[in-house]
């Protein structure tokens, strides 16, 4: 008998249980659902502990070799590292803590949302060059619209007919339809995707064929 | 009632795939052209040509969420383009965002190497979780896109805002960027940022283009199916309501 028949024929109970209990009302199946999720849950967690050995012996080997970016691996280590030792001492409540979260990772991450506007604008003046079609065109200028539709300008506020008229018909007729195109296909492909990985069909991990 | 109407639906699509794929097996159908997935197919035979390597990005889906369907998707085509550029000199690698994904993505590639009989090349590194929140993966999926002589970015999973990072990131190494996205927001970033952009359900066609197998052909069939289905009941049900019968 092939190893990967047993472990699959159980992946695939657990996972018809947990679609029907989270479908049908009915409280037992509804509880045992329950159950086996907060048990992935656990996993999850105790999965995000290995993936933290991976991000280490990746950067580790990074540094051991002296290859680019040794000096960006190195800083992270030194930073995770010690984050792991305050947390584990002090716990997410300790003052150290608190720092890190609020004048490191917070502050960090504002920047990089704050150089994606600046890189979405470059990505949007660069379009025409890259793809000169009507469809970039409409994109470029629906944009342009969107945008001067949602400033307030100095003196004059908001742009009296584009706010008033265009803005609310661009969001509840074609962005509003064209979303919900878009959603129901992906929804019908998560749903799909999902039949196939339940029914072993797709199975990426752990087979040779 | 919204219940019963998953039902019917994931009912209709588990009679369906069986099926199509049976008849997929005896009379193939022909895909349309999805540029990008030419181009997909190109870039893996050109990276063991040359002896770049390929950069896949996972993104940051819970496979315990519905958004982790993206991540399926995207393991899915890791498997197929790790079995065709494993024998490369420089094997592909995979980053994520999500740790359950990471090693899931280990595992596919492991495997990968195993099908091709390239076990012993097989690289632990080649799967790595960059970082755990949107930007921080970012962060870190940057670094390999510019540090690991990569010549093309495949961008596929679940992935928010962060990812014009990686476009842009893409841009400045001078790489090729294949990318879809599950999320609205990032595709509108994708549309903007890649020469042949893959729009809406394109990511869950990913793995039949470059996979070509009886199951995955059928599935698109399923999508379409479903999508008639829903359009026919949108129409009857506004004609219905537009003759005063609703």
């Amino acid at each position: 008998m092939k190893s990967w028949l047993v472990p699959t024929a159980f992946a695939i109970a657990i996972g018809a249980l947990i679609l029907i209990g989270s479908i049908l009302p009915i409280p037992l199946l509804r509880s045992i659902s329950m159950q086996l999720l907060q048990w992935g849950m656990i996993l999850a967690g105790i999965a995000v502990l290995v993936g933290i050995g991976n991000l280490f012996a990746v950067h580790f080997s990074r540094v051991r070799r002296r290859q680019a970016g040794a000096l960006d691996s190195l800083t992270l280590l030194v930073a995770l590292l010690a984050t792991l030792f305050i947390g584990v001492l002090g716990g997410p409540s300790h003052p150290w803590m608190q720092v890190a979260v609020e004048a490191i990772i917070v502050p960090v991450e504002a920047s990089l949302m704050a150089l994606l506007a600046v890189t979405l604008l470059y990505a949007a003046m660069r379009l025409l060059r890259r793809r000169a079609d009507w469809m970039s065109i409409l994109f470029l200028a629906i944009v342009v619209l969107w945008l001067l539709s949602s400033v307030s300008l100095p003196f004059l506020g908001e742009i009296p007919i584009l706010s008033d008229w265009v803005r609310p018909w661009l969001l509840f007729s074609p962005v509003a339809g064209g979303l919900r195109g878009l959603l129901l296909g992906v929804a019908l492909g998560a749903l799909v995707t999902g039949l196939r990985v339940l029914f072993a069909l797709d199975r990426p991990y752990g087979e040779k064929t | 009632m919204i219940d019963l109407v998953a039902l019917a639906l994931i009912l209709i699509a588990a009679v369906l795939l069986p099926a199509l794929r049976f008849l997929q097996r005896r009379t193939p159908v022909t895909l349309r052209n999805i540029p990008a997935f030419s181009r997909l197919r190109r870039a893996t035979a050109i990276s063991v040509e040359e002896g770049t390597r390929l950069h896949l990005a996972l993104g940051h889906g819970d496979l315990l969420l519905p958004r982790g369907a993206a991540s399926f998707a995207a393991l899915a085509l890791l498997r197929k383009i790790g079995e065709g550029a494993s024998i490369g000199d420089r094997p592909p690698i995979a980053t994520s965002g999500d740790a359950v994904l990471a090693l899931l993505s280990h595992d596919t590639l492991q495997t990968a190497h195993q099908a091709t009989g390239e076990e012993e090349r097989f690289q632990p590194n080649q799967a790595q979780l960059s970082g755990l929140t949107p930007f921080s993966y970012a962060a870190g999926a940057m670094s390999v896109i510019s540090q690991e002589n990569v010549s093309t970015n495949i961008v596929i999973g679940d992935f928010g805002a962060e990812a014009g990072l990686l476009a842009d990131a893409a841009e400045r190494a001078n790489t090729s960027l294949i990318a879809a996205a599950m999320e609205p927001s990032a595709q509108a970033i994708f549309f903007a940022s890649t020469s042949e952009p893959l729009v809406g359900e394109e990511l869950f066609a990913a793995p039949a283009y470059v996979g070509q197998e009886a199951f995955q052909r059928a599935s698109l069939q399923v999508q379409d199916v479903l999508r008639w289905l829903i359009i026919l009941t949108l129409l009857i049900l506004a004609g219905l309501k537009g003759v005063g019968m609703l």
